[in-house]
């Protein structure tokens, strides 16, 4: 197996730094069933991380613990070289945690940029008198941050539909402004959860494009759950692979491909 | 043609910003404002005054209060009755306690108390959604009905049980009570809710809008993107409280001139929250439309008969009078669920379109 502990090269020449976020024997148990059983990975700085594994392997409670939705049953959760005390959902996401769903879960009553704006949120600080009034800061903040925006708006190429409410767009530019929503954010790690889900070819080849570019251009850590293996062995420089909740897989695509538990999970194996 | 946009470019975001980005909005508020603020005023009998153009605003004030915490933060509430009478208590309390207070600053202050106590019924919100909320705030409406009737103190244990609103002045004019003058009445009152409607504009366009939206829209998304959703909530039930309040002292104080606790009961509740839903739920100038269709429609539809020279007995004017408006409700509705300010935009859309379809 690839050794990890200083960071490594890619294939395709990046340096991938240290671990940023550490998923250390982590249980997740609801009631009686256990969801995720004793897992242990990380996440590096700068790299592209698929979680993989059938249905019901326990990959989106996976992602549900890192971004505080769940709080592990057992285990610790390292981020930035210190260990994540209990936190809400919404103080993770300002730690710059940021992430999109697996059912779109976008602001339907609102138009794309108010919606893309509210990803900036965490970034805005102004008081109530101040926006009351729309003067000073809060005025301030509302066009440096729409600036921002603007230039998320702009790479993912959604700029003529930025002032269309929600509602009104197809599926895959839905998908496309959740992660819009997310990159508002600037965070350091970007949460993708089945971005590819009922996409076809081009617009998986669109989205493909555009997760490589925010990891080239913004240097945003990316961890992503998918299910179509093609695009996962493509983009990713690590595996994660998930099966009734325990780790039977983890490495580079390569390594993962050989691993007789990973072609047992996925092909079924004669008892 | 005459909402035609072309030829008006933005360069910078803070202009697409603005309050009115397409220069004929501003141009029809300016011809409203004049309206509202001469016209009005100059032509108005006693009885418009009384009837139509106080009630229409303060109406229109408390469903805008109610609009921001049901429309734009998705809480519903069946409170807002109860809300208005703490807001009117706290403004009787103030002024009897403090005589040599402005009334205008008694009003502005008496909000507070009815924030306060919206944010006490609001905290099971962070529990509770939906209908469920909307019972928890009944039992707010019901609660605080009991108290303004028991509790005495509340209306200086005067023998009817009613608030009697002073007479009050600012610099030897008259504000409140019987000997106050309709159109200086009529003043205060627009000062208040022009400058309350121009805050909310700006609250829910804002930062603190996209949080309610977005709490409103889908509450966890909003907290996984960092919403603290209690404190959204609470500021919503918190400022939306405030203007009901002062919707309530404004009510009271500038209107109805005494108040029993049953003025405040469910048919309060009720009527505000029709005004919003069919004004719009989720936007400012809603709250107007639906204002004039629910409160000032009756009254025109009153005065018609007799404008027309047609001999009807008055109780039948009256019964007449429910079958159109509700009539009325129910097509506004059927044509447009989404309320009045729907249908404005709608027709606003296609007039900066005309004349061609798309």
């Amino acid at each position: 197996m690839l050794d990890t502990s200083e960071g490594y090269v890619t294939e395709d020449g990046r340096q991938i730094g240290g671990v940023l976020m550490e998923m250390r024997d982590i249980t997740l148990k609801f009631g009686g069933v256990t969801a995720i059983n004793d897992i242990s990975f990380d996440i590096r700085e700068g790299e592209i991380r698929a979680i993989i594994g059938p249905n019901g392997a326990g990959k989106s409670s996976m992602l549900n613990i890192i971004s505080g939705f769940y709080t592990p049953t057992i285990g610790e959760l390292w981020y930035k070289g210190a260990k994540r005390p209990p936190m809400k959902p919404f103080e993770v996401a300002r730690m710059g945690v940021a992430r999109t769903f697996q059912n779109i879960a976008l602001f339907e009553g609102m138009s794309v940029l108010d919606n893309v704006m509210t990803g900036r949120l965490t970034h805005m600080k102004a008081g109530v008198f101040s926006q009351a009034l729309w003067w000073g800061k809060a005025r301030d903040e509302e066009i440096a941050n729409r600036e921002k925006v603007e230039k998320v708006i702009d790479f993912l190429e959604i700029q003529n539909i930025r002032k269309t409410p929600v509602g009104r767009l197809p599926y895959g530019l839905k998908k496309r402004v959740e992660l819009a929503r997310a990159l508002a954010a600037e965070p350091s790690i970007l949460l993708l959860d089945e971005p590819m889900a009922g996409m076809n070819v081009e617009e998986k080849e669109d989205m493909s494009r555009f997760i490589l570019d925010v990891n080239d251009e913004f240097g945003t850590t990316i961890a992503l759950i998918e299910h179509d293996m093609g695009v996962v062995m493509d983009l990713s420089d690590r595996v994660v692979v998930m099966d009734y909740g325990k780790k039977i897989g983890d490495g580079t695509p390569d390594e993962v491909r050989g691993n007789q538990d990973v072609i047992d999970a996925y092909l079924g194996v004669s008892h | 043609m005459l909402y035609r946009t072309a030829g008006q470019f933005k360069t910078s975001y803070e202009a697409d910003q603005a309050l009115f980005p397409v220069k004929q909005d501003a141009f029809l508020l300016g011809i409203i404002m004049l309206f509202a603020l001469v016209i009005f005023p100059l032509t108005a009998s006693e009885f418009a005054f009384q009837t139509m153009l106080i009630p229409v605003m303060i109406y229109a004030l408390a469903a805008l209060g109610l609009n921001i915490l049901t429309g734009f933060a998705g809480q519903l509430s069946l409170g807002t009755g109860a809300f208005m009478g703490v807001g009117a208590y706290a403004c009787y309390k103030m002024v009897t306690l403090m005589p040599w207070m402005n009334p205008i600053v008694a009003i502005l202050l008496s909000g507070f108390f009815s924030a306060g106590v919206g944010v006490m019924f609001g905290i099971p919100s962070l529990r509770i959604k939906g209908f469920y909320l909307a019972i928890a705030t009944l039992a707010a409406q019901f609660f605080l009905v009991w108290l303004f009737e028991k509790w005495a103190w509340l209306y200086n244990y005067n023998a009817s049980g009613a608030i009697q609103v002073p007479n009050l002045d600012i610099f030897g004019v008259y504000v409140t009570g019987p000997q106050a003058d309709s159109m200086v009445q009529y003043y205060v009152v627009l000062g208040i809710v022009a400058l309350m409607t121009m805050l909310c504009i700006n609250l829910t366009r804002g930062t603190l809008g996209r949080t309610w939206k977005a709490t409103r829209d889908m509450d966890i998304a909003a907290e996984l993107i960092g919403i603290n959703l209690m404190k959204s909530k609470l500021t919503a039930f918190a400022i939306s409280s405030y203007i009901v309040g002062v919707a309530g002292a404004l009510y009271v104080f500038m209107w109805k001139g005494a108040a029993e606790p049953n003025l405040f009961d469910i048919p309060l509740s009720f009527q505000v929250l029709f005004i919003a839903i069919i004004g719009g739920l989720g936007s400012v100038l809603g709250n107007y439309l639906g204002a004039i269709l629910i409160v000032g429609l009756p009254v025109v539809l009153n005065l018609l008969p007799g404008a027309l020279g047609l001999s009807i007995s008055s109780a039948m004017v009256e019964h007449l009078n429910i079958m159109i408006v509700g009539s009325l409700i129910v097509f506004f509705l059927i044509v447009e669920p989404h309320g009045l300010n729907q249908l404005w935009r709608l027709i606003r859309e296609k007039l900066i379109i005309w004349p061609f379809p798309h």
